[in-house]
């Protein structure tokens, strides 16, 4: 429903002939890849869909969430405990993690309300929470203890989520990403869509114009919650194993965290596009680099703060501009004096 | 049946009371001034009314409901809207997307939301600039962005805070046809002011408060003269000046 | 069997190894304080002291104690310099900004260190290590007690500066109240540097100090960050002396959960604590900001 969708624009089935392209390269790529590469872009896919999510809450709702970590823990060892002890299939036992998932993050976001943390303290207590878990789970036996719990591999099974090529985890991890951004294209123009991006500028504001911020607030950390989790299952089966550190370290939420703001916090494409730039970088920079301890990681630290200090909107936004500057330039309809890229403004819409 | 009526109204900080024994009805379709020296109590008075604090004491009824307790959103859909002295757009968004977010007060369908928007930016007069995001404008097409916002919500009452200041006498005019014009819809609307042309052009009915207490009740004129409220503003030494 | 004298050992052993962990909490504390930043590269910073202190002891035998003049004023100018360059333009964002730019800072260091120096733990071997004082059948190490006697003064000596001294004043101005510190004429961004430099300073003078009784390895830092973080909420944001305070109940704790629970649970215990301190007392023991 964009506002200026009057008539045909060159622009805009040129957008719609770019997502289209990209879609159909992305779906027959794996046949010209080999397995390394295969493993990158199946990462690539993996970690669009957790920034996806984590920029529901993180980015759109505006929450300073340090803890996406733990959804995706709790999905993955719930549904890879229900899979090793009840031999129940992860795609059922994907559903039980994403609901405790969801559950605690909302529980966290209305504790937070409640006793009106917010900011940096709200960020501390994900921040902390998280490693509360991770030091449960490696002291007790039943869930598996420092070495965490291996998934057995049967046969080749897409009932139990388990193949013995990259594959099926290509297309999986796809569609899933495609969800991801189809997820949150709907609430973006919902009414939810909005609210959310009132709330985030101004809450009292937003409250006097009837927004039950807190509602909101916990649809999105809900919703963001569940599909963390349903996350941490397809890496469990992917890898095969689920470990505290793995599941449950602090890494993880960098990583997801970073490949938002780099592609463009708040908006649809952003983190997917900053998991796209990050992922193969990151993981060829270890390849090349990994030789010498350390360097790739400097490396990486280099690029957040450098993408921070000099590109704050992240590279999605960047990109939307050039987009937008040709959009101006060769569409007569739009009106130049409301053009809304202006640096530093942020404003998206 | 009155639209709003408070009574007994009170509000403690700590030990200041900020607001006692404080009263009003208003009926549908009034426009009421609450005026006062500064810090007397009235844009408290405002969060109380609209939910942003809780009152110590006393009642508020909105069409025979007691509203006390409620949250500021709810109050919101039960039809009190509320605008800010100093104005809160949302930056980020474009003029129409922020009446949307008021339209949506009363449908959860974008298109429809849009199209109410449309509407009431065309009757205030803003459709040109539906576009433009909020760095362009002027502050008195904030002010006129921030009705817009709240009359989207389909308000019955509309508390207006300080909505003339800051603005030219030419600009002043303009917003004074504009509450005019949304009263005349069927808005009822209470309004803290000092410009003492909007008072007198728009208000029925004036209500002075000072230190937290109402002192003067009545039509513009007769309160106006009120020896009580000359003193509350311009001080003792006044009024023993004119008795000479 | 738990005896008396058990439990005394440990609590001043906890004293001794917390009144370190306050001094570095300090520095935490003095620029969430004054900047309203946490600083994620804090417990890293912590870590480059304490590499700089064992290369002055391997390389030219220079003692710990020692080596203090050289640390603390190299890390007081490299804060300064990571605010001026790195955090000042940041400080108007969103706060996720700030915590993801002293986060690649963490990750920038402490794997430039892992780089140059290999993961391998270190320590440093001072001649004085094992000698004790013994008061009845507490045994107190004199290294430890030298280093919590140093760190006290330190932090008694920030807490007079900033009470005395008009830069001192300033800083707490600029905490108290930020716009108006700068209505009143108070340069902003000098006051952000030497705050970022002060705070830095302390947790560089705390890692020197604890260098001769800790494992020295890139991802020490860690730990100390997170005691910061419970040991400045404890305090109050801001608050010197409640992150003294603080410091030292931390060290008594952490002391005594072994006689309680294995390893790696106190770790979850103290951030149970954390979160719990978090919810219903976040301005702390000391603290009354309402930022």
């Amino acid at each position: 429903m964009k506002r200026d969708r009057s008539g045909a624009h060159p622009a805009n089935s040129f957008r719609n002939v770019l997502l289209i392209f990209f879609l159909v390269l992305l779906l027959v790529l794996p046949f010209f890849l080999n397995p390394y590469l295969l493993h990158i872009m199946i990462m690539t896919f993996l970690f669009a869909y957790l920034s996806r999510n984590w920029d529901l809450i993180g980015g759109f709702a505006g929450q300073f969430f340090l803890g996406p970590v733990v959804m995706f823990g709790i999905g993955g060892y719930t549904s890879t405990l229900l899979n090793v002890h009840f031999n129940l299939s992860p795609w059922i036992g994907m559903v039980p993690g994403g609901i405790l998932a969801a559950a605690t993050g909302m529980a966290l976001c209305y504790l937070s309300f409640r006793f009106g943390l917010k900011g940096i303290y709200f960020g501390l207590v994900t921040l902390t929470f998280p490693e509360i878990l991770r030091v449960v789970v490696t002291n007790v036996g039943f869930l598996g203890g420092v070495n965490g719990v291996l998934i057995p591999f049967r046969q080749n099974s897409l009932l139990y989520f388990q193949f013995a090529g990259k594959l099926p985890y290509y297309y999986i991890s796809f569609l899933m990403m495609l969800l991801s951004i189809y997820v949150m294209y709907r609430i973006e123009r919902s009414r939810s869509g909005y609210y959310c991006l009132a709330i985030r500028e101004d809450e009292e504001a937003a409250e006097a114009l009837g927004v039950d911020t807190l509602k909101y607030k916990l649809i999105c950390t809900g919703i963001g919650c569940f599909f963390l989790a349903l996350g941490g299952t397809f890496h469990a089966q992917y890898l095969m194993f689920v470990s505290p550190d793995t599941f449950f370290g602090i890494a993880f939420t960098l990583e997801v965290i970073i490949r938002s703001i780099v592609g463009g916090v708040g908006t649809l494409f952003g983190p997917v596009i900053g998991s796209f730039i990050l992922t193969p970088l990151s993981d060829i920079s270890r390849g090349l680099l990994g030789g010498y301890r350390g360097v790739h990681l400097m490396l990486f630290g280099a690029i957040i703060i450098a993408i921070i200090l000099y590109l704050p909107q992240g590279v999605g936004e960047w990109f939307g501009r050039v987009y937008d500057g040709f959009r101006v330039r060769f569409d007569r309809n739009v009106d130049r004096k409301a053009t809304p890229w202006r640096r530093g403004q942020g404003a998206k819409y | 049946m009155s639209l709003l009526k408070i009574s007994g109204l009170r509000k403690d900080f700590g030990g200041l009371t900020a607001v006692l024994d404080f009263g009003l009805t208003i009926a549908k379709g009034e426009i009421v001034a609450l005026i006062g020296p500064n810090g007397a109590g009235k844009t408290t008075i405002f969060n109380l009314i609209s939910g942003y604090l809780r009152p110590s004491g006393g009642e508020i009824l909105f069409k025979e409901e007691n509203i006390v307790g409620l949250k500021t959103n709810q109050i919101c859909k039960k039809g009190i809207g509320r605008t800010f002295q100093i104005v809160k757009p949302f930056l980020g968004l474009t003029v129409i997307k922020n009446v949307m977010i008021g339209a949506f007060n009363q449908t959860d369908r974008p298109d429809l939301s849009e199209e109410r928007s449309l509407q009431v930016l065309e009757f205030l007069d803003f459709l040109d600039k539906k576009d433009y995001p909020i760095g362009s404008l002027t502050i008195a097409d904030r002010k006129r962005l921030e009705l817009a916002r709240s009359l989207a919500t389909q308000p019955h009452l509309l508390l207006l805070d300080e909505v003339a200041a800051g603005l030219n006498p030419k600009e002043t005019e303009e917003i004074i046809a504009m509450i005019r014009k949304i009263n005349q819809r069927g808005v009822t609307l209470l309004m803290i002011e000092h410009v003492m042309k909007t008072i007198t052009s728009l208000a029925d009915r004036i209500v002075v408060i000072n230190y937290g207490m109402k002192i003067a009740e009545g039509k513009p004129f007769e309160v106006l003269r009120d020896p009580n409220v000359v003193k509350a503003y311009l001080g003792e030494a006044y009024q023993i000046a004119e008795n000479q | 069997m738990i005896s008396v004298t058990m439990v005394i050992q440990l609590v001043i052993n906890g004293l001794l190894r917390g009144s370190i962990y306050a001094l570095a909490a300090i520095g935490m504390t003095v620029i969430f304080g004054v900047m309203n930043i946490v600083n994620f590269a804090h417990g890293t910073l912590m870590m480059v002291a304490m590499y700089i202190s064992y290369w002055l002891f391997t390389l030219v035998g220079m003692d710990p104690y020692v080596s203090l003049v050289v640390s603390v004023p190299t890390l007081f100018i490299t804060g300064g310099l990571i605010e001026k360059y790195l955090i000042h333009r940041s400080l108007d964002a969103p706060e996720i900004n700030q915590f993801l730019i002293t986060a690649g800072i963490l990750i920038f260091l402490e794997s430039a260190v892992l780089f140059l120096f290999s993961p391998d733990f270190r320590g440093i071997k001072v001649e004085y290590q094992g000698a004790i004082v013994q008061i009845g059948e507490v045994i107190i190490g004199l290294n430890p007690l030298a280093a919590s006697v140093i760190s006290v003064a330190l932090s008694i000596s920030l807490y007079f500066f900033l009470k005395k001294t008009d830069i001192g004043r300033a800083l707490r101005a600029v905490t108290a109240n930020r716009e108006a510190a700068r209505l009143m004429g108070i340069n902003l961004n000098s006051i952000y540097f030497i705050a970022f430099g002060i705070g830095s300073a302390c947790v560089g003078a705390a890692g020197t100090i604890i260098s001769p009784m800790y494992y020295i390895f890139p991802q020490v830092g860690h730990l100390f960050l997170l005691l910061s973080f419970v040991i400045v909420i404890l305090g109050g944001q801001g608050h010197v002396i409640g992150a003294l305070v603080g410091g030292l109940i931390i060290g008594v704790v952490e002391s005594l959960c072994i006689l309680f629970i294995p390893g790696s649970t106190k770790d979850a215990v103290v951030y149970a604590v954390f979160i719990l301190v978090l919810f219903f007392k976040p301005s702390g023991l000391f603290g009354k900001r309402e930022r």
